[in-house]
């Protein structure tokens, strides 16, 4: 196999591109489509402070890797997530890239912090596992960007995550779901930016791009994930990618040019009902938002040990400003 | 000679592969998806039309990870 770009020996195939790349132009093509995301999208202003959600595994290390390569002043935000060695390995990983950059990454530890692990928690919540973590990562992300003053937060997404999750959502028309599935969640209601930079990347694109960087990852599966639905929908579509390259693209970005607007009005009216939590100040559709519940029900506790949560986060809720937002829906 | 040994992983294991033969030849002889799966020999990516020998260290690095964990899934 030959490199499209200079004809030298290829390492790698792309049988969506139809292509085969060095590595170097698998490396460029990886910061090439990481900016052009950005830059389609407007995830990201110069100036901007970034905060990357890393996790220990490729697609996280990577964005942040990639970033940091086209300039971003981006820090990393670790989360120990109680699930034994594997989060003992993954913040390992974490720590070790953080200090190969010589960047700042923020720790927070379930089990120290707020008293409960993702296992137990779970358990206690009557959650499967996949949904307690990824409450805990939603409310910690965006509560951590508030208090670092950062701009916005890059999470390591990429093509397949947004195609499976899609997938997921279309089979039980989860319509709410599907009106806020974009690569970008703009600042709003006490919430930060949110991105997806690798959308248009895909995992094992991610995966080659850690080996040839030299990146260690975790590469063992979350034993909590293991046998998830999600998984499940990533496996299906790659059957199908198998027989039709480019399949995963055509339906994730087809649905962004062309269905994801139809979805957004219900999402937004969601949004519009929330409040302060009684606790912790974030934004929440109920009294007590579903991040404190869970603490709650873990016998766990806020950082302040009161009970009463760690302080409002800064909320600003207007409803009139739903009308002021840019329209988004000419994504493609 | 002894036959190539090949690193698999979730779960990890090690199976024997007596070569020579293509990637993909490989992939497909174990039945493995290469939209979800890496090549690498020693610490080299391959690509699916190089050939392998017996004396190579071969892993398999499955690349699907991740729960269902959605940053814009909304307020808690």
């Amino acid at each position: 196999m030959k490199c499209r770009v200079c004809r030298g020996p290829a390492i790698i195939d792309i049988r969506r591109h139809n292509a085969n790349f060095c590595t170097e132009h698998f490396l460029r093509l990886c910061r090439d489509q990481t900016a052009k995301a950005i830059d389609d999208f407007d995830m990201i202003q110069p100036g901007e402070r970034v905060l990357v959600a890393v996790s220990g595994g490729k697609d996280s290390l990577a964005v942040w890797d990639i970033l940091l390569d086209l300039g971003y002043d981006a820090d990393g935000l670790y989360l120990g997530l109680g699930i034994g060695d594997y989060s003992d390995e993954s913040g390992r990983y974490a720590r070790a890239y953080a200090a190969s950059r010589e960047r700042r990454l923020i720790e927070v530890d379930l089990p120290a912090d707020y008293g409960y692990d993702i296992p137990s928690g779970a358990r206690a919540a009557k959650r499967v596992p996949c949904s307690a973590c990824g409450l805990s990562k939603r409310h910690l992300f965006d509560k951590a960007a508030i208090d670092g003053g950062y701009d916005v937060v890059v999470t390591g997404h990429n093509l397949d995550d947004e195609a499976a999750v899609l997938f997921g959502n279309v089979l039980r028309w989860q319509t709410d779901y599907l009106g806020r599935q974009l690569p970008v969640l703009p600042a709003r209601h006490g919430f930060p930016r949110k991105v997806k930079p690798l959308v248009r990347l895909g995992e094992r694109e991610m995966a080659a791009y850690c080996v040839v960087k030299g990146i260690d990852y975790i590469v063992e599966e979350c034993p909590m994930a293991a046998g998830n639905k999600h998984l499940g929908y990533k496996e299906a579509l790659n059957a199908i990618e198998a027989t039709s390259p480019g399949s995963k693209h055509d339906f994730y970005f087809g649905f962004l040019a062309r269905a994801s607007a139809h979805f957004r009005p219900e999402a937004e009216g969601e949004q519009a009902g929330l409040l302060p939590c009684i606790s912790c100040g974030a934004p929440t559709t109920t009294e007590r938002c579903a991040f404190c519940r869970l603490v709650e029900r873990a016998g766990g506790q806020l950082p302040d040990g009161s009970g009463t949560g760690p302080g409002p986060v800064p909320v600003e809720i207007n409803v009139s400003r739903l009308d002021a937002r840019p329209d988004r829906s000419a994504v493609s | 000679m002894e036959p190539m040994k090949v690193l698999l992983r979730n779960p990890r294991r090690e199976v024997d592969v007596k070569g020579p033969l293509q990637v993909s030849t490989l992939l497909q002889r174990l039945e493995v998806n290469r939209e979800s799966v890496l090549v690498i020999r020693g610490d080299t990516i391959v690509p699916g039309d190089l050939w392998l020998d017996d004396d190579d260290d071969v892993e398999i690095r499955p690349v699907i990870s991740g729960g269902a964990f959605d940053p814009v899934a909304g307020p808690s």
